[in-house]
């Protein structure tokens, strides 16, 4: 693995490879002293076009606990924000020898083409509307960790399908490690060709709900409402929101997710939330984890 | 005197090519001249003319210019090109167009006929003063607001209507705005995958049913620019069926390239070289408008030569520039998509390339058949060599091919303009 740009680059193996790594080192993260020596002298970049708190900060966490050195480049008040081009960006990066690259962009495929001008790996932290590994590679381990396995899950994902970049990794990922995905939206947040991904597609949430063993619910945005995507807040709630009622028809076993951040009361209630079957709060202790993984297998080699 | 030897005229068997004054003045076996350029193996077709390309000039110098665009359309065969009406300023007035018809003639290349913009300021509110550019020197006889649709219904029933006056005609981008705001790549398969906003075949032809209604309400003449669906093929095959005067063109890469492009290619994913307006379509697309072309319902091969600076395209997929430069190409891509694959003869290339787009345009001198009499405007074609293609060795000011890593067939040996060499040995003279 050069890259970590899309989850549909990694092979079953692979995959397997970074969730096994994160638990190895979730380990560590259960000792007082949390940091290993790995990546010292390496440098990774944390180069983010979008205002991300809570994913820098994961990335950040990760490098620091594997004494990488930590560059944070955030695009407001930089040299972007004068009309630097990503390309120049990406030159200057290199100068400094960044052996990793995380970028974070608003623009589908900017990870792609920063790999054509940085010599170092680069890791998608998420882009525009297309992916978001890492994520993918978290809720993979939650699930790995609360049920014991991800092959012949059944995964359901609820909401804005369309522009998330959570749902494409995800139905990549959970596929190539073997569980059974559907897709659950009403139909104008699904993208036109859906019925060719590899998971199943529906408009009825409530038909999914009893046969899932995972409920991934996604941020929805208000926007989308002036952009006629669904009539009000309110109708979207009551169709595809995760309340007290739709929680009840979930099986005993079955867990809820969300990648952050929530608009509690809008597609997931509070109580839903912080019901003890929520996996919210491990996704974040996760995502250092799986980062810590990603970039040790990234960079970390005898190779570099 | 100028005498090419043994040249194949539209593939047909070996002849001499007599050039005197300008004309064809004999056509035979044996013929001797002043200057002789063998010509044995080579096909002889009518001086290309291209109904869609942009000159950038004025405003886009940085990109092209009328010197260095034209030189690029002899170098691919052409004898005439359409200078399109977005440039900076407009062309929108008789003085616009009156100098870029002028940096034409100085430049000498290929004759630039003008577009007029429809609207002013291709902002799609007023007519512009599509007469005035009518009657000045440049006669403009095609008008289009290119880049940019005419998707006010009333506007474009006005501007069918107005033209009728001085026999011009609407050259249509067909592209309803509100379908593709942001809009990136084809909305399917491939744009769902890569997370890029969707283009949908739908805004085209929605367009196209509306303007071929309006045009045979009207009575007028309709061009669509660069059809790229299916289902506009079947629209414009309805509407000509109803003997409506509607025309349309095919772009080379449309005949050549899909969506596929944009995820997998020999210059890798989300490269912006593959962004181009409308967006590049499906494999199913791509043999509608093969078979169209064949056929007759598409009239005619344009290039929408769109040249851009580098800085444009190395970007990000969203922050490029749409558009691919096509004039050294376009005869090459004909070949590879309509020759090769048995759907298009010389004669028929020759009908598309030039007869036809000169009788949209209305241009006097251009698209005639290789006859005596008739003004030596010859492309010489070598179709048996086939070469990778070389953004570097463009003589576009701009480099924004979409073949690169591509091989292609075939080579423009010489280009004559009214019996004068543009090109000769490959080389501009």
């Amino acid at each position: 693995m050069k890259h970590l740009i899309s989850a549909g680059d990694l092979s079953r193996d692979e995959a397997l490879l970074i969730l096994d790594t994160a638990e190895e080192l979730a380990r560590v993260s259960e000792r007082s002293i949390k940091k290993l020596p790995t990546l010292r002298g390496r440098t990774v970049v944390n180069l983010f076009f979008e205002d991300s708190t809570r994913t820098r900060i994961s990335f950040e966490a990760a490098a620091k606990r594997l004494s990488a050195d930590v560059i944070n480049f955030s695009a407001k008040g930089s040299s972007v924000s004068k009309g630097e081009s990503l390309k120049d960006t990406a030159l200057t990066l290199e100068a400094m020898g960044a052996d990793a690259v995380v970028i974070r962009h608003g623009a589908s495929g900017a990870p792609h083409r920063l790999a054509n001008w940085v010599r170092g790996s680069v890791l998608n932290a998420g882009d525009g509307t297309h992916e978001h590994p890492t994520q993918a590679l978290l809720d993979a381990f939650s699930m790995r960790q609360r049920l014991g396995r991800i092959d012949g899950l059944k995964v359901a994902i609820v909401g804005d399908i369309l522009h998330s970049r959570v749902a494409r990794s995800n139905v990549l990922l959970l596929s190539t490690l073997g569980a059974e995905v559907t897709l659950v939206a009403p139909p104008t947040l699904l993208p036109v060709s859906v019925e060719r991904w590899p998971c199943q597609v529906s408009y009825d949430l409530d038909a999914v709900l009893p046969k899932s063993d995972v409920v991934m619910m996604l941020r929805v945005q208000l926007e989308r409402m002036n952009a006629a995507y669904f009539p009000s807040a309110r109708e979207y709630s009551r169709r595809y929101g995760l309340d007290r009622d739709r929680f009840a028809k979930l099986h005993d076993d079955a867990i809820v997710m969300h990648p952050g951040p929530m608009n509690r009361g809008m597609e997931i209630s509070a109580e839903v939330a912080d019901s003890p079957r929520s996996t919210i709060v491990e996704q974040v202790g996760n995502g250092v984890t799986v980062r810590m993984a990603a970039l040790y297998l990234l960079i970390g080699g005898e190779n570099q | 005197m100028i005498v090419i030897r043994n040249a194949r005229i539209l593939g047909g068997e070996p002849r001499d090519i007599l050039i005197a004054n300008g004309l064809i003045s004999e056509i035979g076996a044996g013929l001797g001249g002043e200057t002789v350029i063998e010509a044995e193996g080579l096909i002889a077709l009518p001086g290309l003319v291209d109904l869609h390309t942009h000159l950038r000039e004025p405003g886009r110098e940085d990109a092209e210019t009328v010197e260095t665009g034209t030189r690029a359309a002899a170098m691919g065969g052409f004898t005439a090109v359409h200078a399109m009406a977005n440039t900076s300023p407009v062309a929108d007035t008789a003085g616009v167009v009156e100098q870029v018809w002028r940096r034409g003639q100085e430049a000498g290349h290929c004759d630039v006929h003008p577009v007029g913009a429809v609207t002013s300021g291709l902002e799609g509110k007023h007519l512009a003063e599509l007469g005035a550019m009518a009657d000045s020197q440049a006669r403009v006889r095609v008008f289009s607001d290119d880049g940019k649709c005419v998707s006010d219904a009333v506007l474009m029933r006005r501007a069918l209507e107005y033209v009728k006056a001085f026999d011009g005609v609407v050259a249509q981008h067909a592209q309803e705005p509100r379908l593709t705001e942001g809009a990136q790549l084809n909305e399917g398969e491939v744009s769902g995958r890569l997370g890029l906003t969707g283009w949908p075949a739908v805004a085209e032809e929605a367009i196209i049913a509306r303007d071929c209604l309006l045009a045979a309400h009207v009575g007028s003449r309709l061009h669509v620019c660069h059809v790229s669906t299916a289902g506009s093929v079947e629209i414009i095959r309805w509407a000509k069926s109803k003997g409506w005067n509607v025309t349309a063109e095919v772009t080379p890469h449309h005949l050549l390239l899909t969506d596929g492009c944009a995820e997998a290619s020999p210059v890798g994913p989300y490269n912006p070289i593959y962004k181009v307006n409308p967006p590049l379509r499906t494999q199913e697309d791509v043999t509608a408008l093969r078979e169209a072309l064949a056929d007759g319902t598409i009239d005619c091969v344009a290039t929408d030569h769109a040249p851009h600076p580098v800085e444009d395209k190395e970007t990000e997929w969203a922050a490029a520039a749409m558009g691919m430069i096509g004039l050294e190409t376009a005869l090459s891509v004909v070949q590879e998509a309509m020759v090769e694959t048995g759907l298009l003869d010389w004669a028929g290339v020759a009908d598309r390339m030039s007869f036809r787009p000169a009788r949209i345009g209305r241009l006097s001198g251009q698209g005639l058949p290789l006859e005596v009499g008739a003004p030596a405007n010859i492309t010489l074609y070598d179709p048996a060599v086939r070469t990778p293609v070389d953004p570097t060795a463009m003589v576009s000011r701009s480099r924004n091919t979409p073949y690169q890593g591509l091989t292609l067939p075939g080579r423009v040996v010489a280009t004559f303009l009214r019996g004068r060499p543009t090109v000769l040995d490959g080389k501009l003279v």
